[in-house]
């Protein structure tokens, strides 16, 4: 049997959102290190920044989910 | 040769870290097993029943005693202010043996409800109306967590200032000193210089304060026993104080152009002004809330991660499912680890961020189209 609740899409739906901006992160930082190796360091930790501000907000939707379920 | 050296260290530090994992896991089912055998004769209702969400929220949740292993745990001091004053007493008066909530007969009947603590009615009820006027300010685990890390920083840093001051900052850093510079420089290059340049020494020890406190935090929050373990930094309260430095500290310096960009902001027309400001406005408390969320929302959706992960064990009611669950957990541990930096860092940024944006001169240059 299946048990759930609508938090439980929240969060999922919270996931894929993350999963898309972090992917889109990914991509471009990937990208500019493949044409520009020489600042592969700079653009790593910017990547992380803002990978780390994209996982920010969906968290912010995981932690709306867990205060929904109660 | 350093590489392999590396090596089997990080394999002895993965095998003790995975231990405790065992033992925390051994030593729950054990209990579970007594706890069973107990109830057995009376009734079947323990039987499978693990409520993981409860256990879970529990321990993420702040606590009046640090448990330490099986049936032993700190009691810790409960301090609360009601109308009849201040008053003190230490925690083990509110739970029986069995670490069920019983009555406390202070100035007024004190019970455990949730991990709140309430005025009780005669009848066994919650006086909801007289409860709303006990002040908890007491030492509860995160605040002995906050006490050990400030403790552990000052230690740290003190010694390693002293180290500065004996042999100055020309010659090698030796020591702990060797492993606390590179991360100041870190600091000061990454975060204090491209986002307030000339302006950085001034607001340094803020934000080294600041990232190493939270950072300490997040790694003590990791440590799943005893000096470690409190979810603190995983804490709203917390992270809202922490939101709330860097708040004042924006608000305080902010400029005579901070606040005209908030308030009335040049090069737009009139009615586009009278709509911007609320927003601008709203954006000055915004910002300190989503700090305070950021680091809040990781640090408790790391914990709760691993802690599910550890439950999957009991979930299935199998030792085999410790197989998937033990790699899994070191996993998220170690990407916890990472998290733990990066969002010190974040928090840190930030802050400088936020900082640079109230402390930045303007320039006196016309548009140019």
């Amino acid at each position: 049997m299946v048990v759930g609740s609508v938090a439980a899409i929240g969060a999922g739906l919270a996931a894929i959102g993350a999963g898309i901006g972090i992917g889109q992160i990914g991509k471009g930082a990937v990208e500019g290190i493949a044409r520009q190796p020489e600042a592969a360091n700079e653009i790593r930790t910017n990547m992380i920044v803002a990978a780390a501000l994209v996982e920010a907000v969906s968290l912010f939707a995981v932690v709306v989910a867990l205060l929904g379920n109660g | 040769m350093s590489s392999n050296c590396l090596k089997s260290l990080l394999v002895a530090a993965f095998s003790v870290y995975m231990l405790f994992y065992c033992n925390a896991s051994f030593s729950q089912s054990a209990t579970n097993n007594g706890l069973t055998e107990q109830h057995h004769n009376t009734e079947q209702k323990e039987q499978g029943d693990f409520d993981v969400a409860a256990t879970i929220l529990d321990h993420i949740r702040d606590h009046h005693s640090w448990h330490l292993w099986g049936h032993t745990a700190i009691h810790l001091p409960v301090i609360l202010k009601t109308d009849k004053g201040f008053e003190a007493f230490s925690s083990s008066k509110l739970s029986d043996e069995h670490h069920q909530p019983v009555v406390y007969n202070g100035n007024y009947p004190y019970k455990l409800i949730e991990g709140k603590i309430k005025i009780m009615n005669a009848d066994g009820s919650v006086n909801a109306e007289a409860s709303k006027k006990v002040f908890d300010i007491s030492i509860t685990k995160n605040v002995v967590s906050m006490f050990i890390t400030v403790f552990l920083l000052i230690i740290v840093f003190l010694g390693v200032a002293r180290a500065y001051a004996k042999t100055g900052v020309t010659s090698a850093p030796k020591g702990f000193q060797s492993f606390i510079e590179p991360v100041i420089i870190f600091i000061r290059d990454e975060v204090g210089k491209p986002y307030l340049g000339h302006h950085a020494p001034r607001f340094m020890p803020f934000l080294l304060t600041i990232f190493f406190f939270i950072w300490i935090n997040n790694l003590l929050g990791l440590v799943p026993f005893f000096p470690g373990g409190a979810n603190l930094s995983g804490n709203i309260a917390f992270t809202f104080t922490l939101a709330l430095f860097t708040f004042v500290i924006v608000n305080i310096n902010g400029k005579k152009d901070y606040w005209k960009h908030i308030f009335w902001m040049p090069g737009l027309p009139t009615p586009m002004k009278i709509f911007l400001m609320p927003i601008e406005l709203l954006g000055v408390f915004i910002k300190p809330i989503s700090l305070t969320i950021r680091l809040f929302a990781n640090i408790t959706a790391g914990h709760i991660l691993v802690l599910s992960l550890v439950s999957l064990i009991f979930i299935f009611k199998a030792v085999a499912a410790s197989a998937m669950a033990v790699p899994f957990t070191v996993f998220i541990s170690v990407i916890e680890l990472l998290v733990g930096f990066i969002q010190a860092f974040i928090f840190a940024m930030l802050s400088a961020l936020y900082i640079g944006m109230a402390i930045e001169e303007h320039h006196e240059q016309d548009l140019v189209l």
